[in-house]
């Protein structure tokens, strides 16, 4: 066999598609059904008393479900935030903005969410905002019917208590 | 080099068609309440191992088996491991680790959403990936070129198939976590129109959603546990090649080769719990295991009966604990399978102690 003038196939095509219907949960989906009413909701760990949002069904820490739903506030406490600068493909909204990690009222774990209508530059850890929902006609079981949080005047919580406050926020 | 190996506590989920809309830890959570209430012990920080066995193909959601940590209460930090393969290779990586004094006790557990995706087709995918799996040939199919191939040759016969689907229904209907049982007769059975020629769907194990779960440890760990526990005397696998063309699909060269590694041929066994999908593959698995005739085979059902991927095989095992810690039987084996047409298998000996 004369190998020589044969072509190198250094590669082939085959693309893989599988269709599934996914489902999230038992715990996420009364997270999600909740935000479709516009309520922001988490779980409480009935040993560590830590609340989660959004819940996944246990508190991973102790390893048992949660079970105890807690309404959580609009208001929220900035944990850590990014300054994107680079435009990622798809998304509408235009650099630089802010991704925050954000602990809501009543909350002890962050989610990860938009921040808008603030100063990028004076964004900071404890910084108190709040969530702007879009227009009730337009929730779905989706995190973003809550478009983005806005900074609020209120005081910056100290770095020791982010993730500690009650769902009536700085006011007790 | 010689520590014995206990199994101290198994617990598996019922096998249903549609786990509804529980995640990975929500169907996890109860099997591991269940086996830590076995040992009375209260979450994975009381082990000194953890190891599961998922694929995250099954529910389509990338790294489901890191979620599935979350129900282990991994704060502070565990040893923890994965295999993305049946349960019952965690169990075999778990025993490894004990034998080589990393651990004394170890969690193993496996867990399947079968139901989001079209399971046949999503196996397709850990076929060879450039001749095979661009070519989505779907386990059933694969399963049906070794029946057509054992029919042909005079092997088996349709009625031999139909008796095991008929034994598995029967037996089935002493197991209240099985999803098919009931009484068949092998013409009823046979009157069955063909799914995938020659299998009708009889033949094949249904698709299920659920978990199962495991401790094991020391003998010395068992008797401070003060528990009932039964000896794992022996585990081993092999594995042919994925060159479906270059096996002989009618045996299984790799059973056989494990169970002379465990010396298992004409050895006494009360039962033995073997991982078939296929009818037909039952008794590729008595002919390669040459079983004694009093071994009684698949007491549970089997998988005909309900398949939970990723944790059959550990399931296996665990029916097998349980007919001897309740006193039904002495010395049983366990076979847990993965790959298509048997393509990998492993054997596991239990005794009573
Ligand atoms: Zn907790």
């Amino acid at each position: 066999m004369d190998n020589k003038n044969k072509e190198v196939i250094d590669a082939i095509e085959a693309p893989i598609y599988l269709k599934y219907k996914f489902t999230a949960g038992l715990a996420p989906a009364r997270f999600l059904s909740q935000l479709k009413q516009g309520v922001l909701t988490g779980q409480r760990c009935p040993k560590c008393d830590n609340v989660y949002v959004p819940p996944r069904g246990s508190c991973p820490a102790c390893g048992v479900a949660t079970e105890e739903e807690v309404v959580l506030g609009d208001k929220a406490t900035v944990q850590s935030f990014t300054i994107v600068s680079i435009p990622i493909p798809g998304n509408p909204i235009q650099p630089p903005y802010i991704v925050a990690n954000l602990v809501p009222d009543g909350a002890n774990i962050s989610f990860i969410h938009l921040m808008s209508e603030c100063v990028n530059e004076e964004v900071r850890i404890g910084q108190r905002v709040t969530a702007i929902w879009k227009p009730r006609e337009e929730w779905d079981f989706a995190m973003d019917n809550i478009r983005y949080f806005k900074p609020l005047d209120e005081p910056d919580v100290p770095a020791e208590l982010i993730g500690h406050l009650s769902v009536n926020g700085t006011e007790n | 080099m010689n520590i014995d190996i206990c199994i101290v506590a198994f617990s598996q989920s019922a096998c249903v068609a549609q786990a509804g809309a529980a995640n990975e830890v929500e169907l996890i959570m109860p099997q591991l309440e269940a086996v830590y209430g076995q040992v009375g012990i209260s979450n994975a920080q009381d082990v000194d191992f953890v190891c599961s066995g998922s694929c995250d193909y099954l529910q389509g959601a990338a790294f489901a088996f890191v979620a599935g940590v979350d129900a282990l209460g991994a704060v502070p930090p565990i040893q923890e491991s994965h295999v993305e393969m049946d349960a019952a290779w965690a169990l075999y990586e778990a025993v490894l680790k004990i034998r080589m004094g990393h651990a004394e006790s170890a969690l193993v557990y496996g867990f399947s959403k079968s139901s989001p995706g079209e399971l046949p087709v999503v196996l397709s995918q850990q076929l060879d990936p450039y001749y095979l799996a661009p070519q989505w040939i779907d386990s059933i199919s694969l399963a049906a070129l070794q029946a057509r191939l054992m029919l042909d040759k005079g092997i088996i016969k349709a009625s031999d198939m139909a008796a095991v689907v008929a034994s598995s229904r029967r037996c089935a209907m002493d197991n209240d976590k099985a999803q098919l049982a009931g009484q068949f007769s092998i013409s009823d059975l046979l009157e069955e129109p063909e799914y995938v020629s020659p299998l009708r769907k009889a033949d094949c194990s249904p698709i299920s959603d659920g978990a199962s779960a495991m401790i094991i440890c020391t003998r010395s760990k068992a008797e401070e546990w003060q528990v009932p526990f039964v000896r794992l005397s022996g585990i081993d696998h092999r594995i042919e090649t994925h060159n479906l063309g270059m096996r002989d699909l009618t045996t299984s060269h790799s059973t056989r080769l494990v169970a002379e590694a465990l010396s298992i041929h004409n050895s006494s066994l009360d039962i033995a719990e073997l991982y078939a999908p296929f009818s037909h593959q039952q008794i590729i698995l008595e002919q390669a295991l040459e079983l004694q005739a009093e071994t009684e085979i698949n007491p549970s059902g089997g998988v005909l009966a309900g398949n939970l991927m990723m944790a059959s095989g550990l399931s296996r095992v665990g029916e097998v604990f349980n007919r001897i810690v309740a006193g039904e039987a002495e010395r049983g084996l366990a076979h847990a399978t993965s790959g298509p047409c048997l393509q990998h298998n492993l054997l596991a000996i239990l005794e009573s102690v």
